[in-house]
C-alpha cells in the first residue's frame, strides 16, 4: 500500500460506523457457517486460525474435511465435545465502511435467555431458515424475541438454496409466508435474501446461480441498513446520572451516557425523579468543553444551580422529561432456574439506578411459539410474561419501546446475586399517582411512649414441630408478666383467617410471609412487641420482613432443630403424612428450608426444654435492650 | 451524526470503568506496560477527566519483561503521575524461575497467576479491570464483560451472568471478585486505530528495529540481557525486527518487519496474515490452554 493509500485509508476510518447484528437460527440452520464465512469473505481470517480451523475441521469437523466455518465459532471445548454453541459468542469483522460486532445466538428452545441477551444490543437481525424445511416454529419464535427487543431491521436468510437448486418458487413461498407473518407481529423493515452460506452465494456479491434474485447480498444489507440513531436524536434528551464527579469543592459534574436526545451548553434540564430544574452549564471533556453531545456519547456536564443528583438520577430535558412512578406494567423475561415467585423482592437495576422490586402474578404468559396467551402463577426459566411491578420508591423511566437505556432493566436475586430476568418498561400505573401515603400526627414514636416501651419485631423460624409456637408462646407470656404490651402471630392461626385463600406453593409461601410481615409492620408502628411464629423457610423473604421495619427493630430466632429430631416429636403428625405422601410441599420433606445464616438468636432445642430456650431469650432481649422502657 | 466506530468503542469502554468505580469498593486497573494498556490508561485518564482516574494501577511483574518495557512504564508512570503499584511473587524470587529452565507454563503460573492472586488479595482488591479483548483469543470471545471469580479465583464458564443493554450487574459475594474487559468488543486494528488517532504513546518494541536476536523453534526471540542462555554455537545476529504482542521476553516471538511508526504498522496489519498471539508461546501449549489457565486464575 502506498503513502497516499495509506492516509487517505486512515482518513476513512476516522468516519466509518458500527453495526451490532445478531444471528438466530436453529442447530443445523448454519449460523456458524455464516458468521464464519463473512469473517473469511472479509479478510478477517488469518494464516495460523485458517491452519488451526484446517486441522479442526478434519479432526471434529462436519463437512467432510471441508473448512468447517461452525468450528470457529465454538471456543469453549465443552461445547465443542457437545457439538452445540451453548452460550452468546462475539464475533467481530470490518469492512471499508463498518466494523460488525457479531452476537452469535444459539436456537434451542431453552435457550431463548441467550437470544434476548445477544438481541438487547443488536441493531439489525439475520433469521436463518433452511430452504428446504421453510419458515418452522422457531422461525416465528425468534422473530417475535427479536421484535420485542425492538429491533428494527430483520434479514430472513434463506440458507442451503444450493440443496434445492436454488429454485425460485421454494425462495418465494417462503419468503411470501414470513411476510404474512412478520406483518402480524409488526416487524417492519424485512428483507429475504437468498443464500447458501456454505457455498458463499449472495454473501459478497451476487450469486449466478440466483439470476432471478435482485436484491442486496448479505454484505451489501449489512454495510448499509440504517441504525436507529436518527430517531434517537430527534428524541427528547435523557442521561442517567453513572457517577458524580467531585475532584475539588469547586466542581460538581454528572458523568454518564447520552441514551437519547442532542444536548446543548444552556438547555434547561430537569433532574429526575427530585424534578428539580436547571441549565446546563458545561459540557466537559478531555480534549476541551463541547459545544453539544449526542446519543452514544460519553459526557460530564456540569449544571447552573447547585442542586442536587445522584447516581442512578436522570437528566431530563425539561420540556419532555421521562415519567416518574413506582408501580409499572413490564414484559419480564426469566433467565434462571430458580422460577420467579410474585411477591419476592429482587433488585432491580435500571440506568444506573438500583432499587427493591416485588412482582405481581402474572397477568399472563406468551407461549414464544404460538404467541398464545396463557394463565400463569409463576415465570419459569426462558418464560416470558407480562407482569405489573412495583419498586420501594419512584423511578424515572421512558417506555422500552421509545427507549432501550431507560425502558430495559434487570432483575438480581438478592441472596445469589445473579441476573434473574429482564424486563422491558410499557407504562406506569394510574394507582401510583392516585395512592398516596396518608402523614399521620401521632407516630410510632409517640405511641411507644404512651406504652412505656419500645415496639419490635420477634421472628420466630424453624421446622414444622421445632418447637416455635411453644417456645414463642412462653415468652409472650413472659413478656405479659413484665407489664409489655404484646402480639403473637402465629402462622397456623393466621391462615384459618388473612390468609386462608393461600396454599403452600412456593409462590403462596411467599405471599403468606408477606402478608403476615406486613400485619406486623403495622403492629410495630403501634408500639406493641411483635411475636411472629412461622416456619418461613426462604431467606430471601425473611429479609423482606428485616427491611419492612427499623434498623435494630427485627430480632430473628432461629429455633434449631435437626429434621430429624423434629420428624420424631411430629406433635401434629404433619410429617407421617408428608412421608405417605398425602401433603405435598411440606418444608423439610420435598420444599427447602433455608437455615437463617446471621439470626440474632439461635436456640438449640436439642439443648434447651422450651422452658429455658425462653429464659434464654428473654435474658438477650434484655441485655440488647430490645424490650426495655423507652 | 452518529458516532463513528472507534467513538462508540471508546463510548461503551468509558461507561464500564464509570460503572466499576462506582460499585466495586475497591478497584484496580492491571497495567501491563502494552498496547493495550496504554489504551486503557487513557480511556481511563478520558472517563474520570477532570478527576485523575480513581484507582491505582497494577503491574504483576515476572521480572523477566523486556528492559525497554520498564523504562517505558517508569517513564510513563513519572510523566502522567500515575499511583502504580508493582507486585513481585517474592516466593517465586527465590524459587529462581526461570522460563529458560522451567518452561513457560510453570513461569507463567507462578510468577503472573499466583503473582496476580497475592497482589489482589494482598490489597483487597474487589474488581480489577484488565486489557484483554475478545478478537484474541476463542474463550474470551464468550466471556462476559464482568466476569466473576470465586474466594479462590477460580472462573466457572458455565455459569456466567447474561449482560443486557448497558446494564451491568456489579453485585457480588464477600471475597468474591470481579475482573472487567472494557476493551472486549476492540480488535487489535481498532487498538492501533485508536492509539493513532489519539496520539498515545506505547513502547518503542513495537516498532521496527535492528535488535539482536535468535531464531528458535521457528520463532525470532531477542537476547535482551544475559540471562539468556545460548546454545553451543548460537550467536545472536542482528535483524530489523518488532513485537506484535508483549510479554516475557523469553516467551515472546519478534517478527521481521520495517514498521516503525503508527502509520507502517496499521498498513502492515492490513496485510498480515498471521493472528497477534502467534509470537506467544504460551497459547501454543495445547488447544483451550488459555481457557484451562482462566479456570485457574489467569487474568
Amino acid at each position: 500500500m502506498a503513502a497516499a493509500d495509506i492516509s487517505h485509508y486512515l482518513e476513512a476510518q476516522q468516519h466509518k460506523g458500527l453495526l451490532r447484528f445478531i444471528t438466530c437460527g436453529g442447530v443445523d440452520d448454519g449460523k456458524s457457517t455464516l458468521i464464519g464465512r463473512l469473517l473469511y469473505e472479509a479478510h478477517m481470517l488469518y494464516d495460523d486460525q485458517l491452519a488451526a480451523l484446517e486441522a479442526d475441521s478434519k479432526k471434529v469437523g462436519t463437512q467432510g474435511g471441508d473448512l468447517d466455518f461452525a468450528l470457529l465459532l465454538d471456543g469453549l471445548t465443552a461445547e465443542r465435545e457437545r457439538g452445540i454453541t451453548i452460550d452468546v459468542a462475539y464475533r467481530f469483522f470490518s469492512t471499508d465502511t463498518r466494523k460488525f460486532i457479531v452476537a452469535d445466538t444459539p436456537g434451542h428452545e431453552q435457550y431463548t435467555r441467550n437470544l434476548v441477551t445477544g438481541a438487547s444490543t443488536a441493531d439489525a437481525a439475520i433469521l436463518l431458515v433452511d430452504a428446504r424445511k421453510g419458515v418452522l416454529t422457531q422461525t416465528r419464535r425468534h422473530s417475535y424475541l427479536v421484535s420485542l427487543l425492538g429491533i428494527r431491521h430483520v434479514v430472513l436468510a434463506v440458507n442451503k438454496m444450493d440443496l434445492v437448486d436454488y429454485a425460485r418458487t421454494t425462495f418465494a413461498a417462503i419468503e411470501d409466508e414470513y411476510r404474512a407473518f412478520a406483518k402480524q407481529i409488526g416487524l417492519g423493515d424485512i428483507c429475504c435474501i437468498p443464500v447458501s452460506a456454505l457455498k458463499g452465494d449472495n454473501i459478497l456479491t451476487l450469486s449466478d446461480m440466483t439470476r432471478w434474485y435482485h436484491g442486496p447480498t448479505v454484505m451489501g444489507y449489512l454495510e448499509t441498513v440504517e441504525v436507529d440513531h436518527a430517531r434517537l436524536e430527534r428524541a427528547p434528551f435523557r442521561m442517567p446520572v453513572q457517577w458524580v464527579n467531585r475532584p475539588h469543592a469547586d466542581f460538581r459534574g454528572f458523568a454518564g451516557i447520552v441514551t437519547s436526545g442532542i444536548i446543548r451548553a444552556g438547555d434547561r434540564i430537569r433532574v429526575q425523579p427530585s424534578g428539580r430544574e436547571s441549565r446546563v452549564a458545561r459540557l466537559i471533556a478531555y480534549e476541551g468543553d463541547l459545544t453539544h453531545a449526542v446519543p452514544g456519547q460519553p459526557i460530564t456536564l456540569s449544571l447552573a444551580d447547585e442542586i442536587d443528583a445522584r447516581r442512578g438520577d436522570i437528566i431530563s430535558s425539561a420540556d419532555a422529561p421521562a415519567g416518574v412512578a413506582d408501580q409499572f406494567e413490564a414484559t419480564i423475561v426469566w433467565m434462571n432456574e430458580q422460577p420467579m415467585l410474585p411477591g419476592r423482592p429482587y433488585w432491580l437495576k435500571i440506568g444506573a439506578d438500583t432499587v427493591t422490586a416485588t412482582i405481581a402474578h402474572p397477568k399472563y404468559r406468551v407461549n414464544v411459539n404460538t404467541l398464545e396467551h396463557l394463565a400463569a402463577k409463576r415465570l419459569e426459566l426462558n418464560e416470558i410474561g407480562v407482569c405489573n411491578v412495583s419498586v420501594d420508591r419512584p423511578i424515572a423511566f421512558d417506555p422500552y419501546r421509545e427507549n432501550r437505556d431507560t425502558g430495559g432493566f434487570i432483575l438480581i436475586d438478592r441472596l445469589s446475586n445473579n441476573t434473574v430476568g429482564a424486563g422491558l418498561l410499557h407504562f406506569a400505573l394510574r394507582r401510583s399517582d392516585n395512592i398516596h401515603w396518608q402523614a399521620v400526627d401521632v407516630d410510632k414514636r409517640a405511641r411507644a411512649i404512651q406504652k412505656g416501651q419500645k415496639g419490635c419485631l420477634l421472628w420466630f423460624t424453624g421446622l414444622s414441630g421445632a418447637g416455635k409456637s411453644t417456645i414463642a408462646n412462653l415468652v409472650e407470656k413472659k413478656l405479659y408478666a413484665r407489664g409489655r404490651h404484646t402480639y403473637l402471630l402465629d402462622g397456623d392461626n393466621v391462615r384459618h383467617g388473612l390468609n386462608r385463600d393461600l396454599g403452600f406453593t412456593d409462590e403462596d409461601r411467599v405471599e403468606n410471609i408477606r402478608r403476615v410481615a406486613e400485619v406486623a409492620k403495622l403492629m410495630v408502628d403501634a408500639g406493641l412487641v411483635v411475636l411472629v411464629s412461622f416456619i418461613s423457610p426462604f431467606r430471601s423473604e425473611r429479609r423482606m420482613a428485616r427491611g419492612l421495619v427499623e434498623d435494630g427493630e427485627f430480632i430473628e430466632v432461629f429455633v434449631d432443630a435437626p429434621l430429624a429430631v423434629a420428624e420424631e416429636r411430629d406433635p401434629k403428625g404433619l410429617y407421617r403424612k408428608a412421608r405417605r405422601g398425602e401433603l405435598k410441599n411440606f418444608t423439610g420433606i420435598d420444599s427447602p428450608y433455608e437455615p437463617p445464616e446471621h439470626a440474632e438468636i439461635r436456640v438449640d432445642t436439642t439443648a434447651h426444654t422450651p422452658e429455658s430456650a425462653a429464659e434464654h431469650i428473654i435474658a438477650i432481649l434484655e441485655e440488647r435492650g430490645a424490650v426495655g422502657s423507652v | 451524526m452518529a458516532l463513528t466506530h472507534l467513538q462508540q468503542l471508546e463510548a461503551e469502554s468509558i461507561h464500564i470503568m464509570r460503572e466499576v468505580v462506582a460499585e466495586a469498593e475497591k478497584p484496580v486497573m492491571l497495567y501491563s506496560i502494552g498496547k493495550d494498556s496504554s489504551v486503557m490508561h487513557h480511556l481511563a485518564v478520558k472517563a474520570f477527566h477532570p478527576a485523575r482516574p480513581p484507582f491505582p494501577l497494577l503491574h504483576v511483574d515476572t521480572t523477566w519483561k523486556f528492559r525497554e518495557m520498564y523504562e517505558f512504564r517508569d517513564r510513563m508512570a513519572k510523566q502522567l503521575g500515575i499511583d502504580l503499584i508493582v507486585h513481585v511473587n517474592a516466593e517465586g524470587l527465590k524459587m529462581s524461575i526461570d522460563p529458560f529452565v522451567h518452561g513457560s507454563t510453570i513461569h507463567t503460573d507462578i510468577m503472573k497467576t499466583q503473582a496476580l492472586k497475592q497482589a489482589l488479595d494482598l490489597y483487597g482488591f474487589d474488581a480489577a479491570l484488565g486489557g484483554a479483548r475478545r478478537d484474541e483469543e476463542t474463550s474470551r470471545a464468550k466471556e462476559r464483560i464482568f466476569s466473576f471469580r470465586s474466594a479462590q479465583h477460580h472462573w466457572d464458564p458455565t455459569n456466567q451472568r447474561p449482560e443486557l443493554w448497558r446494564l451491568y450487574n456489579c453485585r457480588k459475594q464477600q471475597r468474591e471478585s470481579i475482573r472487567v474487559f472494557p476493551l472486549s468488543n476492540w480488535t487489535e486494528l481498532d487498538v492501533w486505530q485508536y492509539i493513532h488517532r489519539e496520539s498515545i504513546p506505547v513502547v518503542p518494541l513495537y516498532f521496527a528495529k535492528e535488535r539482536p536476536v535468535v531464531e528458535r523453534s521457528g520463532g525470532l526471540i531477542m537476547v535482551d540481557d544475559n540471562r539468556m542462555p545460548l546454545a553451543h554455537g548460537e550467536v545472536p545476529g542482528m535483524r530489523k525486527v518488532r513485537f506484535r504482542t508483549l510479554g516475557c521476553y523469553p516467551l515472546t516471538g519478534a517478527i521481521e518487519s520495517t514498521a516503525d511508526s503508527v502509520i507502517a504498522i496499521i498498513q502492515e496489519m492490513l496485510l498480515a496474515r498471521t493472528s497477534e498471539r502467534q509470537g506467544r508461546v504460551i497459547d501454543h501449549d495445547a488447544t483451550a490452554s488459555m481457557e484451562k489457565k482462566k479456570q485457574e486464575g489467569y487474568f
